[in-house]
C-alpha cells in the first residue's frame, strides 16, 4: 500500500466517524421539536448534545483540511466546484453552531421558536448538501483536462448526489431518533422511540434504494457485493430493533449502516477520487491529486500520534456525560444558581413560564 | 471589480470579521482559566461567580469565533483553487494538524467545562478551562505558520516548477511565524484584558457588586501591563524581520519612495498613496524609521521605487507596489493607539499603587471606552500585513491574481460575497447585543450556597 492510499483511507475513514458522530446530533437537531413537545423537553433534547456536538463537528473540519494537505488537487477541484453549495452549507453550519448559544439567552417563546427553526433547518441541510457533495464524486461532474470544474451550480445536482443526500438524512434521522431512546427518559424517550419505529420501514426503504442505485452508478457487475448486502442487512435490521425497542441494538447497527455506506461509497470511487462526466481520461485520481511523499509521511506520523490522544480524550467525554437526560430537569423556571431539580414536577409549558432572569447557558 | 478583486474583498471581510471574535477568544480563555484558578487556591466564593460571569462572555465569542472559523477554512478551495491546488502540500498540513491538535482540544474541553461543573472534580474541571485556552493558542500557532509561510516561504524545493515542502521544521521556526505568532498571541490577551477591563470597569461605574469586581478589574490590569509592553516590543522585531523579508511592505508603510539612510518617521502625512510620491509629511522624527525597520540608529531603509524595479528586473513586468495608503495609515492606526493603550495601563499601575484604581472615576470611564482600541489596533495590523504582501499571494512565488479558482464566476462571486455581508451582520449584532447585555447583568449568586445539605457542593453546570 502506498502512503497515498493509506491517506485515501484515513480519509475515507474520517467522513465515517464523521457521519457517525455527527450523523446523531445532525438527527436531534433536525428532531429536538418533534420529540420535545415543550420548552424543557426541547432543552432536554438539545441539552443530549450540548457537550458533544462542536467536538463532532471537528471530524468535518479535519476531513477538509486532511483532503487539502493530501490531496491539494482533488481539494482545490471539488471545493471550487462546490461553490454555492459551500456557500449554503457553511450558512447552515453557522445557523445550527449559533442556535445552541444563543436559543436560551432571551426568554421569549418567539425568539426561541427563530432558533429551534434554524437549528432544524441547518441540521436539515448539512447531511443533505454533504451528501450531494459525496455523491457527485462518485456519479461524476463536468471537469476538464487540467482538472477544473466546467459546470455551473444547477450542474452540482445530479439525481445520484441529491439521493445519496437524502439518504443521509434518512439515516440521520433514524440515527438520531435511537440515540434520543438512549439519552433522555420518560415522556421524551417514548416520543423518540416512536419517531425511531414509525421512520424505520421509510428509511430502510431508501437506504435499500440507495445502496442498489449505488452499485449501478459504480458499474460493478450484476451480483451486489458482501459490503452492499451488509448495509441492507443492517438497516433492515436497525428498523427492526427500533420497531421492538431495542433500542441499543438499533442504535449499533445505524452506526453499521452508516459506515458500511461509506465504506461502499470509498471501494467504488477507488482509484479515483473524483470523476470527470467530460471524459474518464480526466478523472481525478489518487495517483493524480496526491502530495509528494514527503508532506504524507509527515502527515502519517502527526495523524499517528494525534488520533489516539483524540479519540481517548473523546471517549472520555461521552463517558462523562452517559447520563440520561430527563426534562423534568428543566421544568423548573430559570432562576439563576438554582440546581435543577432532582424530582419531576409538572411541566408548564413555554407560554405560562413566569418571566425569569435567564441562566447561563 | 473583477472577480479577484471581488474573491479579495470576500477573504478580507470573511478574516478581519473572525479576527474580531478570535483574540476575545483566546484572551479571556486565558483570563477565565487564571480566574478559575485563583478560585481554586483560595475557595474565595466571588472568584467563582467571576470565572462564570466571564466565562459566559467567553461562550458568546467562541460559538461566533466556531462558525466563522469554518469559511476560512473552506474559503481556500472554493476561491482559490489554483493556489491550493499548487502550495496545499505546504500549506494543507499546518491546516490539517489545527484540526487534529487544536481544535478536537478546544472543542472537547470546552464541553467538558461547560457542561461538567457538577460531573468533575475541581482540579479536572480546572484543567479543562486551561486545555481550552491551550486549544485556542495552539490553533493560532498553525494557522500563523501556514500565513507566515505566504509571507516569507522556506522548507520547501522546487521541482517542476512547483513548490515542494521538504523541511517542515524550517516552517515553524520561519522567523516570521515566530514573532508572527508572538504578536498575535500577545494582541490577543491585549483584547482579552481590553475586554475584562472595560466590563469590570462599568460595572464599578454602576455601583454594582464593588468588591467583586474590583479583583478582575486589577487582574485584567496586571496581565494587560506586561501583554501591551511585550506586544509592542515583539511588533517592533516583526517590523525589522519583514523589513528583511518583505522589505516592500515597510517601505509603502512609511511612503517611502526613495531609499533613505538614516530615515526619519512622520507623524502624520497630507496626500500620499500610489500616485502622489511626494505628500506633505508632518513633523519629522529622525532616525525613527531606520531604528523601527532596522533596529538600528542609522539603518537604511530601500525605497519603493528601486524595488519596484528590482522586483520587475526579476520577476517581469508588473506593478509589485502595495497599496500604500493601507500601508502608511494601517502601521499608524497599529502603533499609536498600541502607545496609547501602553500610557493607559501605566496611569492604571501607577492608581493602583496608589490604591485608587478602583475609585478613580476618570480611569474607569477610560477603561470602558478603551475597548474599541484593540479591535481597531487587530484590524488594521492584518491589513498591514495582508495588504503589504499584495500583489503576492505567496511572496514571489505566486501572484494573488493566479491563485484564484478558474471556474470562479463574477456571479457566484457576488452571490457568495452578499451572503457573507448578511451573514456576518447578524453574526457581528448577536456577538454585540450579547456581550453587551450579558456584561451589564449581575453576576450570579454563589451556586453553591443552600446546598449544605448535600455532601458535596458542587457547582451547577451551565446548561444550554
Amino acid at each position: 500500500m502506498t502512503l497515498a492510499q493509506f491517506w485515501f483511507i484515513l480519509i475515507a475513514v474520517l467522513w465515517t466517524v464523521f457521519f457517525v458522530l455527527e450523523g446523531f446530533d445532525l438527527g436531534v437537531g433536525m428532531l429536538h421539536s418533534v420529540t420535545g413537545r415543550d420548552e424543557a423537553g426541547r432543552r432536554a433534547v438539545i441539552n443530549t448534545i450540548g457537550p458533544l456536538w462542536d467536538g463532532n463537528e471537528v471530524w468535518l473540519v479535519v476531513a477538509g483540511a486532511a483532503i487539502f494537505a493530501a490531496f491539494p488537487g482533488w481539494y482545490a477541484t471539488w471545493f471550487s466546484a462546490l461553490y454555492l453549495a459551500l456557500v449554503l452549507l457553511l450558512a447552515a453550519l453557522m445557523a445550527r453552531g449559533t442556535s445552541f448559544e444563543f436559543r436560551g439567552k432571551r426568554d421569549s417563546a418567539r425568539w426561541r421558536r427563530l432558533w429551534d427553526a434554524l437549528l432544524s433547518g441547518g441540521s436539515l441541510l448539512v447531511p443533505l448538501l454533504t451528501g450531494i457533495a459525496l455523491g457527485d464524486l462518485l456519479t461524476g461532474l463536468p471537469i476538464d483536462k487540467s482538472q477544473n470544474y466546467t459546470g455551473s451550480f444547477w450542474d452540482l445536482f445530479q439525481p445520484y448526489g441529491v439521493y445519496t443526500g437524502i439518504t443521509l438524512v434518512a439515516i440521520c434521522i433514524l440515527h438520531g431518533a435511537t440515540f434520543l431512546t438512549l439519552k433522555t427518559t420518560g415522556e421524551v424517550a417514548d416520543r423518540a422511540a416512536r419517531i425511531g419505529a414509525r421512520s424505520g420501514p421509510a428509511v430502510a426503504l431508501i437506504v435499500i434504494g440507495w445502496a442498489v442505485w449505488t452499485h449501478i452508478v459504480a458499474g460493478k457487475g450484476f451480483w451486489p457485493n458482501p459490503v452492499e448486502i451488509g448495509i441492507v442487512l443492517a438497516v433492515i435490521a436497525a428498523a427492526w430493533l427500533a420497531a421492538d425497542r431495542h433500542h441499543g441494538w438499533a442504535f449499533t447497527c445505524t452506526t453499521l449502516t452508516i459506515a458500511l455506506a461509506m465504506l461502499t461509497l470509498f471501494t467504488d470511487l477507488y482509484p479515483n477520487v473524483m470523476i470527470s462526466s467530460t471524459n474518464a481520461a480526466y478523472n481525478l485520481t489518487i495517483a493524480n491529486t496526491a502530495s509528494p511523499s514527503y508532506t504524507l509521511k509527515l502527515m502519517s506520523i502527526v495523524a499517528i500520534v494525534f488520533l489516539p490522544v483524540v479519540l481517548a480524550y473523546t471517549a472520555w467525554n461521552y463517558y462523562v456525560f452517559r447520563k440520561r437526560i430527563s426534562s423534568s430537569d428543566f421544568a423548573a423556571p430559570r432562576l439563576p444558581g438554582t440546581q435543577p431539580p432532582v424530582h419531576a414536577q409538572p411541566e408548564p409549558d413555554a407560554a405560562s413560564e413566569p418571566p425569569s432572569v435567564p441562566e447561563k447557558t | 471589480m473583477t472577480t479577484v478583486d471581488l474573491a479579495r474583498f470576500q477573504f478580507a471581510w470573511t478574516s478581519v470579521n473572525h479576527f474580531f471574535f478570535v483574540p476575545v477568544t483566546i484572551g479571556l480563555a486565558f483570563l477565565t482559566a487564571l480566574l478559575q484558578t485563583w478560585w481554586y487556591r483560595n475557595q474565595n466564593p466571588q472568584l467563582l461567580r467571576l470565572t462564570r460571569f466571564f466565562g459566559t462572555l467567553l461562550l458568546i465569542s467562541v460559538a461566533v469565533g466556531v462558525v466563522t472559523g469554518l469559511v476560512q477554512e473552506f474559503e481556500f478551495g472554493m476561491n482559490w483553487g489554483a493556489y491550493s491546488r499548487l502550495v496545499g502540500n505546504v500549506f494543507g498540513p499546518p491546516l490539517a494538524m489545527e484540526g487534529l491538535a487544536a481544535f478536537f482540544l478546544e472543542s472537547t474541553f470546552l464541553g467538558l467545562w461547560v457542561f461538567g461543573w457538577d460531573k468533575l472534580s475541581r482540579r479536572v474541571h480546572l484543567a479543562c478551562i486551561w486545555l481550552v485556552a491551550a486549544g485556542s493558542m495552539l490553533s493560532a500557532a498553525f494557522i500563523l505558520a501556514a500565513n507566515s509561510w505566504m509571507q516569507h516561504p522556506v522548507g520547501y524545493k522546487m521541482v517542476g516548477g512547483k513548490p515542494q515542502l521538504d523541511n517542515i521544521v524550517a516552517v515553524f521556526t520561519n522567523p516570521v511565524f515566530l514573532w508572527g505568532y508572538g504578536k498575535v498571541v500577545l494582541a490577543s490577551v491585549t483584547t482579552g484584558t481590553l475586554v475584562m477591563l472595560a466590563v469590570s470597569a462599568w460595572q464599578l461605574r454602576k455601583g454594582k457588586d464593588p468588591e467583586i469586581f474590583g479583583h478582575s478589574l486589577r487582574l485584567s490590569l496586571i496581565v494587560l501591563v506586561p501583554a501591551i509592553t511585550l506586544t509592542l516590543f515583539v511588533g517592533d522585531m516583526l517590523g525589522v524581520v519583514e523589513g528583511t523579508y518583505q522589505p516592500m511592505k515597510i517601505a509603502a508603510s512609511e511612503a517611502q519612495w526613495t531609499t533613505c539612510q538614516p530615515c526619519s518617521f512622520s507623524l502624520f502625512q497630507i496626500g500620499g498613496g500610489n500616485n502622489d510620491h511626494t505628500p506633505v509629511q508632518i513633523i519629522q522624527v529622525p532616525h525613527l524609521l531606520s531604528l523601527l525597520a532596522t533596529n538600528t540608529w542609522n539603518g537604511k531603509v530601500v525605497g519603493m521605487t528601486p524595488l519596484q524595479n528590482q522586483y520587475a528586473a526579476k520577476y517581469g513586468p508588473g506593478d509589485y507596489v502595495p497599496n500604500v495608503f493601507i500601508q502608511y495609515w494601517g502601521m499608524r492606526v497599529m502603533a499609536y493607539l498600541g502607545g496609547l493603550v501602553w500610557v493607559f495601563s501605566l496611569w492604571g499601575v501607577w492608581l493602583l499603587r496608589r490604591k485608587k484604581l478602583a475609585t478613580s472615576r476618570l480611569f474607569l470611564f477610560a477603561a470602558t471606552w478603551a475597548v474599541i482600541t484593540p479591535f481597531l489596533m487587530n484590524t488594521a495590523g492584518w491589513f498591514l500585513t495582508e495588504s503589504g504582501r499584495q500583489p503576492w499571494i505567496v511572496q514571489g512565488l505566486m501572484l494573488t491574481k493566479n491563485g484564484i479558482s478558474p471556474s470562479s464566476s463574477f456571479t457566484y462571486l457576488v452571490i457568495s460575497v452578499v451572503s457573507f455581508i448578511a451573514l456576518y451582520v447578524c453574526l457581528a449584532a448577536l456577538f454585540l447585543v450579547f456581550m453587551l447585555r450579558y456584561s451589564r447583568r449581575e453576576p450570579e449568586p454563589d451556586p453553591s450556597v443552600g446546598k449544605a445539605g448535600e455532601p458535596d457542593t458542587r457547582v451547577p453546570s451551565m446548561l444550554y
